[in-house]
């Protein structure tokens, strides 16, 4: 029996494992990602660099110097101080935030419409409080327009029904209205002076949520060209809740994040984040692993910034409101020396 | 979380070069090593400076870019937020909606 070392299983919890456990979950989770997404797995040198990462006894893990990324911060801010300009000052001034990002309790576009008022006004003191480049952000949140919650009868009851069509009909009425609230609030917020909106989360309720998101993006370059858009997925799989659904002659369901970057691209956003949701059984390195082999290809064929989404529960970060530091520092580093990434 | 990411692979937004990086993402859609080239050259210093604390300090001191204060060092008689963004559209060469805006409501245009 080797020596044990201190890691972390996905949910957060201390774990021991040797040396050779480690390297064999670090093969097995680059394998899955290789044979699920048809990607290439992992290099020896690769698996062999995350190795020295996952093994090292030190609490903390680090980039090396001139390696360091862009941090753009989806909702920064904790909610704790209750004064969201206060907040995004925080983030700037002691965080080291390269972006900053403002955003409501309810995070969804339909949502935000509804204080739209209060929240342009929340954005524009903002901007006149701070030096970093500012985002507005919110899901898009296709799920919010069907009943209960919404208008459009809802899908995921009509589809165990049988009824294929009106569920699809159904996805589609949804759309038009995302589509009208997301404008809506990005109107208002680039005529408040907002620098760039963030479009988080998409693709969380299926293909017709990221269409939407795509043709409001393309709405976005096509109106503003210096206006930033980034988009953000809700997984590392869009799934097929439509089925049918083309972007640029493209079918969205099942695309894997570099056929996410391609769609992004094509919209006209300026920084795309794919997102690997984490298996909270298998242990970090195992997540870490297939992580990097689902994004690397992302970054070699990027010809935008490529900021991966590295908070609690994606991007090998564990899935708990404390992720703990020896965790985040390696998901962190790692993520960036075998990705080449832009950016989280 | 966010304080660890910062430590572990974050340029340092505001104390270094870290925010002018960013917007040349965000508003040209540049991947990174090109933005930190055009950011170096912009500024007149080397890619590894953009993430040195102590040379960007004094860089964004002389170039009005806006700086943190930090305790008894304080900056009021330099370019405070909206102030040091003007500077920033300047200096990157590029419109700030912001600072637009700024300029149509004072009536600086």
């Amino acid at each position: 029996m080797g020596q044990r070392i201190p890691t972390r299983l996905g949910d957060g919890s201390l774990v021991e494992m040797t040396r050779a456990e480690i390297e064999a979950d670090l093969h097995a989770g680059s394998e899955l990602a290789a044979k699920r997404a048809k990607v290439d797995p992992l290099t020896d040198d690769e698996i062999a660099h995350l190795l020295d990462i996952f093994t090292s006894p030190a609490k903390f893990s680090s980039v090396d110097y001139g390696d360091e990324v862009v941090l753009s911060f989806d909702g920064s801010g904790n909610a704790d101080i209750g004064a969201p300009v206060l907040e995004q000052i925080v983030y700037q001034n002691h965080h080291g935030a390269d972006m900053i990002e403002l955003w409501h309790h309810d995070y969804s576009y339909k949502a935000v419409r509804t204080v739209l008022s209060f929240q342009t006004q929340l954005l524009k003191d903002a901007q006149m409080q701070t030096v970093v480049p500012l985002n507005y952000g919110a899901m898009p949140d296709l799920g919010r327009y069907s009943q209960p919650d919404g208008p459009i009868p809802n899908w995921s009851e009509l589809m165990p029904l049988g009824k294929v069509a009106e569920a699809r009909a159904a996805q589609e009425e949804a759309m038009t209205h995302l589509e009208k609230d997301m404008w809506c609030v990005v109107e208002a917020m680039v005529a408040a002076g907002a620098d760039g909106l963030d479009f988080d989360t998409a693709g969380a309720a299926g293909d017709a949520d990221l269409l939407a998101t795509l043709r409001v993006a393309r709405r976005v370059r096509e109106t503003w060209p210096d206006i930033g858009v980034e988009i953000g997925q809700a997984a590392e799989l869009v799934l097929g809740m439509h089925g049918e659904l083309e972007f640029d002659g493209v079918r969205l369901a099942g695309q894997w994040p570099l056929g996410q970057l391609r769609a992004v691209t094509a919209a006209g956003a300026t920084i795309f984040g794919p997102a690997v949701n984490v298996n909270t059984t298998k242990s970090l390195a195992w997540n870490t692993a297939r992580a990097c082999a689902l994004v690397k290809p992302v970054t070699a064929e990027a010809t935008i910034p490529v900021h991966m989404n590295a908070g609690m529960g994606v991007g090998g970060v564990p899935m708990t409101p404390y992720p703990p530091t020896d965790a985040t520092s390696r998901a962190s580093r790692a993520i960036v020396d075998i990705c080449k990434v832009d950016g989280l | 979380m966010a304080s660890t990411h910062a430590l572990a692979s974050g340029m340092g937004g505001m104390r270094t070069a870290g925010d002018l990086v960013a917007r040349m993402q965000m508003t040209r859609g540049m991947r990174l090593p090109q933005a930190k080239q055009y950011v170096a050259d912009k500024l007149g210093c080397s890619v590894l400076d953009l993430s040195d604390t102590v040379a960007m300090h004094d860089l964004r001191r002389d170039l009005g870019l806006g700086r943190i204060q930090v305790q008894d060092l304080t900056y009021a008689d330099q370019p405070g937020a909206m102030e040091a963004k003007f500077h920033i559209a300047d200096v990157l060469d590029i419109p700030i909606n912001s600072v637009e805006r700024f300029k149509a409501h004072a009536g600086l245009d």
